[in-house]
């Protein structure tokens, strides 16, 4: 058994991975993705080094660096946790949220508009106060709060003028009247195994931005709609945020497919990097759908939108 | 793989203070104790830091 991992920098989380690969005895090698090139025209058998692997963990912190490199590999039949299309969906919200409403997981209302002025009556639609946020991005960054029409007009126009073309993509949310904190909780195939609450005085609540982190119980109604989100997403190993709505209950508000989880081990008990690693061995062994615990039905069904009379 | 790690003391880039290494390993992020600059280990033989890249757009989970 052999297994890639696919990194660009070593933080605590890749560390930990990398002691749960040794205590397991796998047989490991480091691709630094800002080393790699892939010949993908094949020429002189340059991607049987890939091939050789049973399995790939990706932990890119580049969203585009994961995307093409997972895409590369899946095309050429190697395993990979996650898969690429786990990553083309989780690194866009947009696509994210259209995957989880598609499959009835409970979001918040989103509203998706094109232009400045298509934006500016969606937000009038949806009422003050509003989430602006980049459709490709983490860790809370550029993310907008907008109480009224002033704020939105003169976002909006910063969007247009100073951003690059995709922060014209405007994607609109309800803003959740949650209390000062969010659920960060982790799925492994079928399984919650583990959830924190992220405590913050800040409504943006990531831990990357000062949020901290205490254990949150996995009830049968998280599990069940993280388990639900994940599997809309396509599975595999995610971290997934879940808003608590005064009046809706459980919402889920992002999927994250390169989680980071270092401060989750601690409060929670869990070996999450260790959790990990089994699940990317199970997939070597037994293939994405018999990990993730799906039935041939299932498999055939996961991210599949149903037009309605279909 | 045995990984290669290495443990020594070498200058900050940022503020010419001493940063104490233990067991890192290439392209690893650590920070400067004096200055708090996060630093990347770009080589372990020889030792070299670097300060680590701004964030970048596309960056996260």
């Amino acid at each position: 058994m052999k297994v890639g991992i696919l990194y660009s920098r070593v933080r605590a989380e890749e560390k930990l991975l990398f002691d749960a690969c040794e205590r397991r005895g796998v047989d490991f090698e480091l691709l630094d993705d800002g080393q790699l090139i892939f010949d993908i025209s094949g020429v002189n058998g340059h991607m049987k080094r890939f091939e050789q692997f049973d399995v790939v963990m990706e932990r890119c912190i580049s969203h585009a660096r994961a995307l093409y490199s997972l895409r590369i590999l899946n095309d050429r039949g190697v395993k990979t946790v996650n898969t690429a299309r786990v990553a083309d969906i989780c690194g866009n919200k947009l696509q994210t949220t259209s995957a989880l409403t598609a499959a009835g997981v409970p979001s918040p209302r989103t509203l998706v508009a094109f232009t400045t002025e298509a934006a500016l009556e969606a937000i009038e639609e949806l009422g003050y106060p509003v989430v602006l946020k980049p459709s490709v991005g983490s860790w809370g960054r550029l993310l907008s709060k907008v109480n009224d029409r002033e704020a939105a007009e003169a976002i909006l126009e910063h969007k247009e003028v100073l951003g690059t073309y995709h922060h014209s993509i405007h994607y609109i949310q309800e803003y959740i009247q949650k209390p000062m904190r969010d659920i960060r909780a982790f799925v492994i195939g079928n399984e919650t195994i583990c959830a924190i609450y992220r405590d913050s005085k800040h409504w943006i609540t990531n831990t990357a931005r000062g949020g901290k982190a205490s254990v949150c119980p996995v009830t049968p109604e998280l599990n069940d709609i993280c388990v639900r989100a994940a599997k809309a997403v396509g599975g595999g190993v995610v971290a997934i945020d879940v808003l608590e709505d005064p009046e809706r209950g459980l919402i889920v508000n992002e999927v994250n497919y390169t989680m980071e989880f270092r401060n989750s081990v601690m409060p929670t008990g869990v070996d999450i990097p260790g959790r990990m690693v089994d699940f990317a061995l199970d997939v070597a062994r037994n293939g994405w759908a018999a990990a993730n615990g799906w039935s041939a039905e299932e498999e055939r069904s996961v991210g599949r939108v149903t037009l309605t009379g279909e | 793989m045995a990984l290669k790690t290495v443990t020594a003391t070498v200058e900050c880039p940022e503020c010419f203070g001493e940063v104490e290494l233990k067991d890192v390993m290439q392209n690893e992020i650590v920070q400067c104790a004096d200055c708090g600059a996060d630093l990347e280990v770009v080589s372990i033989d020889p030792v070299v830091l670097e300060l680590a890249p701004d964030e970048e757009e596309d960056w996260g989970e």
